[in-house]
């Protein structure tokens, strides 16, 4: 008598930004290889994820064609929608699922919001539109809106700086200072930033202008800067609270200043 | 004359930056910097403490003020802070147990 129910072969993969692991289980090889290229040089080993997502490749339920993501939390358990995904995880069992169409830019979403949360969770850290850098052993954080200049500087970059991203950086709090991680999170330079890691030696708020020079920034105009540029998505009182707190934090124990730069090699004279 | 009571409303984080007290409202996410009227105001929120009580011993003194426009000001200010939710006002005392939420007011430094 012929099998009815055939096994569907479980395929994953773990994509590790910022020391976290997250496992992302498929049943798809297609999109299998595709995770492998867009994260390569971030894909680490599925021992203890700090998260767990198995993906159900189908498209958004009806009614879910809202361009803006939600992010929701209701009895331990975090829901993420888009147009294009509805995510949900639950940090306590570290177990969640994702449903999308078989692209990169769902789960990339996915996954800055769920490393945002683990940040929070964690506590001190956070993501932040800062491009980033490692020279000299300590890492240089570039933040700005866009267009502020975060792809410019990137691409200024001497051959001795090591790109951490020039898009989203990942910062995560350690003893009494902090780390930045690199992350395929890339902008404008398309290139993902290398998958090490340093610490923060200072946080840079970019300006173009017609010199090159650097500023210090009151702890309190950072702290305002600072949250202007972290990536947050949820709206829940705590995490609002977290997230201030995070920044001021920050802005108390790594030096602020705002460099201003004009588009040319000469800026990076001026760090490291 | 009834008094006025303040409490620091517990979905606001608050923090002192190099003498800049920065509050944000958990509610909205709108980030707000207090002047040092405000700052006074906001510490001595405890809900226990009638607000011409803080005017009398902790403003008057640092500004040099007559009392009843010192009162008048503050309580103006008093209730454009409770309109952003950052404040709670009452004309009873207020519990502070459960109004005042974990939001230090210390500096951070």
């Amino acid at each position: 008598m012929p099998e009815l129910i055939s096994p569907v072969e479980c395929l994953h993969l773990t994509i590790e930004i910022g020391g976290m692991p997250v496992r992302v289980n498929t049943t798809d090889p297609n999109f299998l290889g595709m995770l492998q290229d867009r994260y390569a040089g971030f894909l680490g080993t599925p021992h203890r994820p700090a998260a767990e997502f198995d993906v159900d490749l189908a498209g958004p339920a009806p009614g879910e064609h809202d361009a803006d993501v939600r992010v929701t939390q209701r009895a331990g358990k975090w829901t993420l929608t888009r147009g294009d995904f509805r995510a949900e995880w639950e940090p306590a069992s570290r177990t969640g699922r994702i449903r999308q169409t078989a692209n990169p830019y769902s789960i990339d979403a996915i996954l800055r919001i769920v490393h945002s949360l683990m940040l929070a969770e964690e506590g001190g850290g956070f993501l932040l539109h800062a491009a980033s850098a490692i020279r000299n052993g300590k890492a240089f954080l570039f933040a700005g809106v866009s267009g502020a200049g975060k792809t410019t500087i990137s691409r200024l970059a001497p051959p001795d700086a090591t790109l951490l991203t020039d898009e989203i950086s990942y910062v995560r709090k350690q003893g009494s200072g902090y780390v930045a991680y690199g992350t395929p999170f890339a902008g404008e330079l398309a290139k993902l930033g290398e998958n090490v890691s340093a610490p923060i030696s200072q946080l840079y708020l970019l300006a173009q202008g017609p010199e090159n020079r650097v500023d210090p920034v009151a702890p309190g105009q950072a702290a305002r800067d600072l949250l202007a540029n972290v990536l947050f998505f949820a709206e829940e009182s705590e995490l609002v609270q977290r997230a201030f707190h995070a920044a001021c934090e920050f802005v108390s124990r790594v030096p602020v200043s705002r460099l201003t730069f004009v588009p040319d090699a000469r800026a990076w004279e001026m760090i490291g | 004359m009834s008094r006025l009571f303040i409490a620091r409303n517990k979905r606001v984080a608050a923090r002192n930056l190099d003498g800049e007290m920065m509050i944000m409202s958990g509610k909205d996410s709108t980030l707000f910097t207090l002047n040092k009227t405000a700052t006074i105001i906001w510490q001595a929120a405890d809900g226990a403490t009638p607000l011409d009580e803080i005017v009398e011993r902790r403003i008057c003194p640092v500004f040099e003020v007559e009392p009843a426009a010192a009162l008048q000001d503050a309580e103006t200010l008093a209730r454009e802070l409770a309109t952003h939710g950052i404040l709670d006002v009452s004309d009873e005392p207020i519990d502070s147990s459960t109004q005042v939420g974990n939001a230090p007011a210390g500096d951070s430094r």
